[in-house]
């Protein structure tokens, strides 16, 4: 009898791991051959040189060498850090401030969140159509009403300003859906408390909200901050081959394009792609390791 | 308490004045668009401008769709978004359960891989997943456009934080009422994630949308291209002539904000579970 069992359930135990084997099988074939198989397939092209035909030839570190002596690389790495300085800050801030205002009690902020988010469901290339029309030189609307001829998309040193804007403009909805979230998650009862001893809302906003908020506001900042790194739809779109202002506004991920599938120098490209991967690494590590001094995980 | 409520007042009235100004910033650049689509050239170019065109003429749309197969566009962008989320969802439920409830050998490796993946950002795949396409001659397909997406780890991931969710005991019940494996899965799992569910395919319908990199490097064929990768060979064509790139700009939207607006809870509350990557 207890014979029966045991192989009862060693019968269930070898059904079940069958079953995780088939059940997982098209996800990992799927991950093998997308994803790591291409990753360590860059990590050769970073050290190779390419030939016609699609055929390559391993050099060494030659591809890096000329990467870190190329101007062009340490300008997008320049533009890449300089947008992500203009964006995730005031990005994140004012995020915070729709998601703080969007947590009040009042009429019609389901309508708000909704407009707020809207720029998520359109496609970047549709946005970026439209801003590179109100920012036109001559005609666009935002010259008119400022009375003044600034070259938004021409100009090398204005060029990033007018990227940045697009995309807080883009984001602000999305990171304040996240905040939000947050937001919500705090109890009432810290407030009536805190407002029972006479606080302020501002200092309830510091001494509450803030600090209850910075799990997410973390999780925000980081990927916020990877996806400013990887930027390149919006700077592609605007910005096209003849502008003068190029490589004033080429990410180090509009480099690669250009390198790998412009250019056709994929060596090249691949080591711009390592090169971006570390570097996000890094911020991450970064990130995480400075969290201890903000982030509050005690509730 | 009268000036308590004072400053109760002044503060919802603040809140107000900060919501329509913040909408109008949001809203306008799109009707903006709409406005600019139905404008001649010469009027959109008028210093000051009007606002509203003087005849609302479709010419635009016209020279739009006359330019770029708008039909094929959307077809091959249905058919992207279709296949993507039907994969990651499908492939993903199935992962997921599985890492999440069942015992099996080199569990915690193979899940490794998954982690491994959700780390690196999708640029560093893309030159090799290019080249098999190009070596196998199946670039300018539809299947080239999905092939990036046919499995999803950050959708197992998602999807095994679901099943995680759910008590080992409605599994166990389950098995005692005579359900094989597969059966539990599907009939008893798998409909008890249909918000996860819900939530990951309105996130890789929007990720599979706007995607600009890869449909423009793999199908080069204007009929075989997406809306997003259609819109920008149009910006090259017409670089002055902005009305014609609103009209197109607001065809290649539209879909998707009238779905939004339908399921406008959905797709937000979508995005605040699956915390976005």
């Amino acid at each position: 009898m207890a014979n029966t069992k045991t192989s009862m359930a060693s019968k269930h135990a070898r059904e079940e791991s069958m079953w995780g084997y088939i059940m997982v099988a098209p996800t990992i074939i799927g991950l093998i051959v997308l994803n790591l198989y291409p990753f360590l397939n860059t990590l050769v092209l970073s050290f190779s040189k390419t030939k016609p035909f699609g055929l390559y030839e391993l050099r060494g570190i030659q591809n890096y060498v000329k990467m870190f002596q190329s101007p062009e690389f340490w300008r997008a790495n320049w533009n890449t850090i300089y947008f992500c300085i203009l964006t995730v800050p005031i990005g994140i801030f004012l995020a915070l401030a729709v998601a703080v205002m969007l947590n009040a009690k009042i009429k019609g902020r389901t309508a708000f969140r909704a407009i707020f988010f809207l720029p998520m469901v359109v496609a970047p290339a549709a946005v970026a159509m439209v801003w590179k029309w109100m920012f036109n030189t001559e005609y666009g609307i935002i010259n008119t009403l400022l009375a003044h001829k600034v070259n938004w998309v021409t100009d090398p040193n204005v060029i990033m300003i007018t990227c940045a804007i697009i995309a807080i403009w883009s984001a602000i909805g999305y990171d304040a859906v996240l905040l939000l979230a947050g937001l919500q998650n705090i109890s009432k009862s810290y407030y009536e408390a805190a407002s029972l001893d006479g606080a302020t809302k501002w200092q309830q906003f510091r001494m509450i909200t803030l600090p209850m908020v910075s799990p997410t506001l973390f999780v925000v900042l980081i990927m916020r901050l990877m996806s400013s790194i990887k930027v390149y739809d919006l700077i592609y779109m605007m910005v096209e081959e003849s502008n003068p202002a190029l490589t004033s506004a080429q990410s180090l991920m509009y480099l690669f394009y250009r390198e790998s599938f412009v250019t056709g120098n994929r060596g090249f490209g691949s080591a711009v792609v390592i090169w971006t991967v570390a570097l996000i690494g890094l911020v991450t590590v970064v990130q995480f390791w400075g969290q201890k001094k903000w982030v509050n995980y005690e509730v | 308490m009268k000036s308590l409520e004072k400053t109760r007042r002044t503060r919802t009235i603040g809140t107000y004045a900060f919501f329509i100004i913040g909408s109008i910033i949001m809203i306008f650049p799109f009707v903006w668009m709409f406005l600019t689509s139905f404008k001649t050239v010469a009027e959109s170019m008028q210093i000051p401008p009007d606002i509203l065109p003087h005849q609302w003429n479709l010419n635009n749309f016209k020279e739009a769709m006359a330019s770029l197969p708008f039909g094929a566009l959307y077809k091959n962008t249905i058919l992207l978004i279709f296949w993507r989320v039907v994969c990651a969802v499908g492939f993903s439920s199935m992962a997921g359960y599985a890492f999440a409830k069942l015992n099996f050998k080199g569990k915690n490796i193979l899940f490794s891989i998954v982690l491994i993946q959700m780390m690196l950002p999708s640029q560093i795949f893309i030159t090799p997943q290019y080249q098999m396409l190009a070596k196998l001659g199946l670039t300018n397909t539809v299947f080239a456009l999905v092939f990036p997406g046919l499995v999803s780890a950050f959708g197992t991931f998602f999807l095994r934080q679901a099943y995680l969710g759910i008590p080992d005991e409605i599994s166990e019940a389950a098995h005692l009422d005579g359900c094989n494996q597969w059966q539990t899965f599907t009939k008893v799992m798998v409909p008890l994630t249909t918000s996860s569910m819900a939530a990951l395919a309105i996130f890789t319908a929007v990720f599979a949308y706007g995607d600009l990199m890869w449909p423009l490097i793999v199908n080069t064929d204007l009929k075989m291209m997406t809306l997003s990768s259609g819109l920008a060979t149009l910006r090259g064509q017409f670089s002055t002539n902005f009305p014609v790139m609103m009209a197109g700009s607001l065809m290649a939207m539209i879909p998707m904000v009238v779905l939004y607006m339908i399921f406008q809870r959905q797709f937000i509350e979508g995005v605040a579970t699956t915390g976005g990557k």
